[in-house]
């Protein structure tokens, strides 16, 4: 997932689990990389999710989504080591 | 330790101030404002804090966030102003944090007058917030019991977690009194469910919401548990002359006076007079009242009231000996001779 | 939290234990609600300026009335629309620590208004963040004092009329004509623009109270889409076409520059010399026992009455006597007469002497009747005891007492006072008769009392000189007897 420097491309995280389909990520999202699933989560929604491409780790969505741990952005140099 | 002439209303704030109290909440009222004006001016000498609120609905919430904090706090008003904190009052002891409310009760109903009644037994014993609570009330007759009886209340609504109040009339408050002030509570113990604005307060929390009924219930049972500890043990009256009495007045705050006078007329008549004086009105001395119904002829209630008491008195001599009633209301108090008169008239009947 | 994540605040507790719901690691809140992404910005600064564990949150009445589920903070649940009288009371306990006060528009503009205005218009030194709805959501969807004039809610079925409802209440620009207030902006949590306005705006309320400014609140349009019946995108467009035109965004008031940051002071609890602060005697006071002479009909258990205009302080001299009497070793208590009529109407006060414990403090019978005008002298004259004593100025009075069986002690008090130069102490002039007559109490023992009832000093030798011609008047009708 390193790009071109050797760093950590950016992305976005959704825990499917907590979201409740409300796609204000979705439509907050620049590069309309998120999108709504077709399955239904634990909670009856249809979770939003992550196309794996094109995040620019803005950070839109993060503070669109009103669930505290539905989304987690992690920006373009971030180091995996952080992630344990 | 000598003694100083004091009214009772300001022998309030000095006793709660040696009780360890440093927060003041309050809004004027007659006939309470001494209160607030004495604490306003002697909290920020003993280092603590006096504010003047918007309302009455607004100091009891401080008292609320004051008490939350784990402090000794309180709020005084009169009639009206109780009725305006009952809410509050509610949330305290729904939530279970120790504060004391003074009341110093005036004529009602609606604004009524600013004369001594006693009037606001119901909404304070009984409970006068919605919910299934229980507030622990004392009714002092003199300045020296307007601070002992403040103090005391601390104590309690420390030891059961739960608002405490100090029930007095018009008369108690305005009325000046020599009295003697205990040496000061110097340490007061943490209360570890308190909020701190530390590092623990993130497993900490005040409230009286329970959605689940389950759980609300329980909250409910566990309160209920702690009224009738109380009970057990927080029972506290006077009697004088009451061993060989035929018939026993009962009365509490400024009646309890007149009735020690009334009582030495009478038997200086050589009417076997006594009286029972409850001092916590919650809770009520009703094993003791009932112990008394097994030898007494009859007794005799006397209220500033439309008959509030009178109710409890009944409820525990539980139909066994007659119970009568006197009272004046609006601010008419009764002389000790016509309380006299009254009693004569039973004994003939 | 890393700037290269954003991701789920250490503010907020992994797994809501307190939710009442199924699902703990969820949030109670309907999709698209305003309230969550304000929880996150506010947890998110909260941890960023490391005040975490100085954070106390109030949570009264609304759809965050379980914002204490998710903060891992200090947490206070309270009544509607009392946050700000709650947070106002443990503020005052710990200034050091950092209360905010999140409230809905039912809780803050409607039920609670009073509480918050008089907060803010005290300057207290709390966050408020105040999120407007336009509705009440806990309640499933009832008209707020923000709802908009035509909305449709529960309770305006037909949509709110001015003529009915009134206006929206436009709290930003109500609370910004207010001194007190530091800060305070309406922000809007829509597009990613104005939702990062909203958090610069939260960062800077936080920190006008973390640097003791004072006062600070953030309304925030936010969106109910439950409430609104709206997907949560129609809200958020919704909030941008309609709510705006009449809540505009922007700062109404920002004295954040010009106030001085200032060190909150922690309360600390000391009983050191209480007595001395509370002004309680720390000594002894001068007491005499007095010799009682059988000079008069009063006994060792006077009851008196004292009365007359307010003005003439007859309160005073009721405190006077019982002052001089608790320190010649009497029982003694006083009740006055209170409330309005003290204000220029008529007067009096009760008080007792004696050597034994005093039953009822009110007088019915007095053995003294002390007045100093005319109606006072009809209202108390005939409920004197038989064989008792009525002393009456006249200067005031120009007619006798009736009662045939109670001594009586005429004096012209307020002349006599006038000619000391102060009508005002004919008061003291009559407690002077008082004693010479009865010899209840020694006049030493009065002096010795002055300074505990005349508290102001230089007037002390003049109530003195008066004492001492009610004295002398007594004495010189007795000796003409």
């Amino acid at each position: 997932m390193a790009d071109d420097n050797g760093l950590i491309k950016a992305k976005v995280v959704v825990n499917e689990d907590e979201c409740k389909g409300c796609e204000l990520c979705i439509s907050a999202c620049p590069e309309k990389v998120l999108f709504l699933q077709k399955h239904f989560n634990r909670l009856g929604y249809h979770p939003a999710g992550y196309t794996g491409d094109g995040c620019t780790g803005c950070g839109y969505c993060f503070y669109q989504c009103p669930e505290p741990g539905a989304i987690t952005v992690f920006k373009k140099g971030y180091i995996e080591m952080e992630v344990c | 330790m000598p003694r100083q002439l004091i009214k009772g209303n300001e022998a309030v704030v000095k006793g709660a101030i040696l009780a360890g109290c440093r927060f003041f909440f309050g809004y004027p009222i007659t006939p309470a404002s001494e209160i607030a004006e004495a604490a306003a001016y002697y909290m920020p000498l003993a280092g603590g804090t006096f504010l003047q609120a918007e309302s009455e609905i607004a100091s009891i919430n401080m008292v609320y966030g004051a008490a939350s904090g784990g402090v000794r706090a309180m709020t005084a008003s009169s009639s009206p102003g109780i009725s305006l904190k009952q809410e509050g009052i509610s949330y305290c002891a729904g939530s279970e944090l120790p504060l004391v409310v003074i009341d110093i009760m005036r004529g009602g109903p609606g604004l009524g007058n600013i004369a001594p009644e006693q009037s606001d037994y119901n909404q304070m014993v009984k409970g006068g917030g919605h919910g299934n609570y229980k507030l622990l009330v004392l009714a002092p007759n003199s300045a020296q019991e307007m601070c002992d009886l403040t103090m005391l209340a601390f104590e309690l609504a420390d030891m059961y977690q739960n608002p405490a109040v100090v029930l007095a009339d018009g008369f108690v408050g305005q009325m000046m009194e020599p009295v003697k002030f205990p040496q000061p509570v110097k340490k007061l113990e943490d209360k570890p469910w308190a909020i701190h604005a530390d590092k623990d307060d993130e497993f900490r929390l005040i409230s009286s919401i329970q959605l689940e009924p389950e759980i609300l219930e329980q909250h409910n049972r566990h309160l209920q548990a702690k009224y009738a500890r109380a009970e057990q043990q927080e029972v506290r009256f006077e009697e004088y002359q009451a061993e060989d009495a035929e018939l026993i007045l009962v009365g509490y705050g400024v009646v309890s006076r007149i009735l020690y006078s009334a009582v030495d007329n009478l038997r200086a008549e050589g009417l076997q007079v006594g009286l029972h004086r409850p001092i916590s009105l919650w809770p009520f001395p009703k094993r003791r009242i009932a112990q008394l119904a097994e030898t007494v002829d009859a007794f005799l209630a006397v209220e500033l009231s439309n008959g509030q008491m009178v109710d409890d008195v009944r409820l525990a001599v539980n139909g066994a000996r007659p119970v009568h009633f006197y009272n004046r209301m609006g601010g008419m108090v009764p002389s000790p001779e016509e309380i006299s008169d009254h009693v004569k008239k039973i004994l003939k009947a | 939290m890393s700037d290269k994540k954003l991701g789920k605040a250490g503010c907020f507790y992994d797994i809501y234990e307190r939710s009442a719901t199924a699902n703990k690691d969820v949030t109670h809140y309907c999709p698209g609600c305003g309230h969550g992404v304000l929880h996150k910005l506010i947890a998110e600064a909260i941890d960023d300026f490391g005040i975490r564990e100085k954070t106390i949150l109030i949570s009264p009445v609304g759809c965050s009335v379980f914002a204490y589920y998710y903060f891992r903070v200090g947490n206070i649940q309270c009544a509607h629309g009392r946050a700000p009288a709650v947070a106002t009371g443990i503020k005052r306990v710990y200034p050091q620590s950092i209360v905010i006060s999140y409230q809905g528009d039912g809780d803050l503009a409607a039920i609670g208004g009073n509480n918050i205005l008089q907060a803010a218009n005290r300057g207290e030194n709390i966050t408020v963040f105040f999120v407007n709805n336009a509705i009440y959501g806990m309640t499933g969807g009832q008209m707020a004092p923000t709802t908009l004039i035509g909305q449709k809610t529960t309770t305006t079925p037909r949509g709110r009329s001015q003529i009915n409802e009134g206006y929206p209440m436009k709290i930003a620009e109500l609370f910004s004509a207010l001194e007190a207030p530091v800060y305070i902006e309406r922000v809007a949590l829509t597009d990613p623009k104005n939702t990062n306005k909203v958090r610069r705006a939260v960062r800077k309320a936080l920190k006008t109270q973390m640097e003791n400014k004072g006062f600070s609140l953030v309304e925030v349009l936010s969106a109910c889409p439950s409430g609104w019946k709206m997907s949560s995108v129609q809200a958020k467009e919704w909030i941008d076409e309609a709510m705006v035109k009449h809540f505009p965004l922007g700062v109404f008031k920002d004295r954040t520059e010009e106030v001085q940051p200032s060190e909150a002071k922690r309360h600390v609890f000391n009983a050191d010399d209480l007595h001395k602060k509370l002004d309680i005697p720390q000594n002894i006071q001068a007491s005499r026992e007095i010799r009682r002479t059988a000079s008069s009909n009063i006994g060792q258990n006077a009851r008196i009455i004292i009365a007359g205009f307010g003005g003439q302080g007859i309160l005073l001299l009721g405190v006077g006597l019982a002052q001089a009497g608790m320190q010649a070793g009497y029982q003694v208590s006083w009740i006055p007469s209170y409330g309005p009529e003290m204000r220029g109407g008529t007067a009096n006060c009760h008080v007792n002497l004696s050597d034994k414990r005093i039953g009822s403090p009110i007088v019915s019978k007095p053995d003294v009747l002390i007045v100093m005008n005319l109606p006072s002298l009809d209202k108390f004259e005939d409920c004197v005891q038989a064989g008792g004593l009525i002393v009456y100025d006249t200067s005031l009075i120009k007619k006798s007492p009736r009662r045939m069986d109670v001594s009586a002690l005429g004096i012209p008090a307020t002349e006599i006072a006038d000619e000391l130069g102060n009508a005002r102490v004919a008061n003291m002039v009559m407690l002077g008769a008082l004693i010479a007559e009865t010899s209840i109490i020694d006049k030493e023992v009065v002096f010795d009392a002055l300074p505990d009832f005349i508290k102001r000093k230089n007037l002390i030798s003049l109530n003195k000189q008066a004492i001492e011609k009610g004295i002398e008047f007594a004495d010189s009708l007795v000796s003409v007897a």
